[in-house]
């Protein structure tokens, strides 16, 4: 294993000599950021190897309008919400779920099956799930929507929250101050989508994407492939977690998002509205449409004064560069969104710190 | 929000499922992996097995759930 270690290391230290500045690789999963921190992986790479934690907190890019909307179906009598867990402490105005709302019309669930399951136990309640998360999540809320629709559950609603990574990834390449050399794809959501979902960063903006998985040792090495790439002056796709993530991705998943999905443009916290990087629910299937029923527009959702989520999802400050961080924002009490979830950027810097960094 | 877990098909009618994963037994759909069969391991999400996986980087992906688990333990008792 050390080798291992040592090769990766010798590939992070060419790239840094090759470019002659500072290199940024940009993280795109909260999974990979909390996996980074945990295994103190900042504190073996080159100083001058910066590992940005992008917008890949399901939670965190969440804008504050989806927040606030939820809040707001929560104070209906005839509404039940079925939430992942995730989402109770997120804050909106006057409060989260967990502070505003009493147990009995808030559920956590564990799975869409189970908020549908919701819906046949409780016909005298509207059930509105909150269905947030990547294209890992999509499909389990997409399969959900079908079986309403096959059994004609009319007490069942989605609140579709779910976002693309491709679409954000293009986002932030495409602003002029962006500081991107390279992305570690995320593992779990290209078990869905497949590596070559990640093709057109390449091609287009001429950035490495490696997908790797959740390991220490599949993310230094994803990081030393990455170098590896940054020091011949190339740009390529590559997954090293072959053992479960392939080209295609998992085609019956991607089936039933399109059936019941189309992209729509969608709001981000942080980095505004984005084309095509949402899903709605097609019209066939506008009966479950939360938005639809219940006549809920989007707007920009306005956040918290002083509050720089959105320059942390972007890649552009450390959470500590932050004036609210680790004051007035704590995971105990926290104000923005990449605080609350413990996939946060902010909330993982928070628990495990600065880490010191290899000379 | 990402992190699938490995988990052992012990139970399957159509998409029906009940899993084990490292001893905790839950109901599963196997509708995103029709080729999944009784007795695979499979990776699960939300309640979905999204892919198979073997024994070997199953294995793997137990050991870092346990370590997180533990960690957490560890960081909870800290801070009380």
């Amino acid at each position: 294993m050390h080798e291992r270690i040592d090769k990766a290391h010798r590939l992070m230290d060419a790239a840094c000599e090759a470019m002659g500045r500072q290199v940024n690789i940009m993280e795109v999963c909260g999974t990979h950021t909390v996996a980074i921190f945990r295994n103190g992986i900042r504190s073996i790479i080159p100083k001058k190897l910066k590992l940005l934690s992008g917008p890949g907190c399901p939670v965190c890019v969440t804008d504050q309008s989806y927040i606030d909307t939820v809040l707001q179906l929560a104070d209906r009598d005839d509404c039940l919400i079925a939430t992942y867990g995730d989402m109770i402490r997120v804050p909106g105005k006057g409060g989260s779920l967990e502070t505003k709302h009493s147990k009995a019309n808030v559920k956590v669930v564990l799975s869409s099956e189970d908020a549908l399951q919701l819906a046949r136990d409780n016909p005298e309640k509207k059930v509105v799930f909150i269905a947030v998360g990547f294209e890992t999540t999509a499909p389990a809320t997409a399969v959900v929507i079908k079986e309403a629709a096959a059994g004609a559950i009319d007490n069942f609603f989605v609140l579709a929250g779910h976002k693309l990574v491709v679409p954000a990834m293009r986002a932030l390449l495409s602003e002029k101050n962006h500081n991107i050399d390279a992305f570690l794809c995320p593992g779990h959501v290209s078990v869905i989508i497949g590596y070559g979902a990640f093709a057109e960063i390449v091609e287009d903006f001429a950035r490495p994407c490696v997908v790797a998985g959740f390991e220490p040792m599949q993310i230094i090495e994803g990081l030393g492939e990455i170098c590896r790439q940054l020091s011949a002056g190339k740009a390529e796709l590559k997954s090293i977690y072959t053992a479960v993530v392939t080209e295609q991705g998992n085609t019956s998943a991607q089936k039933v998002i399109d059936e019941c999905f189309e992209p729509a443009d969608g709001y981000w916290r942080g980095l505004g509205n984005i084309e095509k990087s949402t899903l709605k629910l097609k019209d066939q299937y506008a009966q479950f449409d939360a938005s639809r029923q219940f006549n809920i527009t989007e707007t920009p959702g306005e956040e918290t004064e002083g509050c720089r989520c959105g320059e942390v999802l972007c890649g552009l400050i450390d959470p500590p560069q932050c004036g609210l961080f680790g004051k007035s924002c704590t995971p105990q009490k926290p104000i923005g969104a990449c605080m609350v979830s413990s996939e946060g950027s902010c909330a993982a810097w928070f628990k495990y710190g600065q880490q010191r960094k290899r000379k | 929000m990402c992190l699938a877990i490995p988990a052992r098909i012990i139970e399957l009618d159509e998409d029906k499922a009940v899993v084990d994963a490292m001893g905790n037994r839950f109901k599963a759909k196997t509708t995103l992996l029709p080729e999944a069969r009784m007795g695979d391991l499979v990776l699960m999400h939300a309640g979905f097995a999204i892919s198979l996986i073997d024994e070997q980087e199953a294995k793997k992906t137990w050991e870092l759930i346990e370590e997180i688990d533990r960690l957490q333990e560890t960081q909870d008792k800290v801070s009380e």
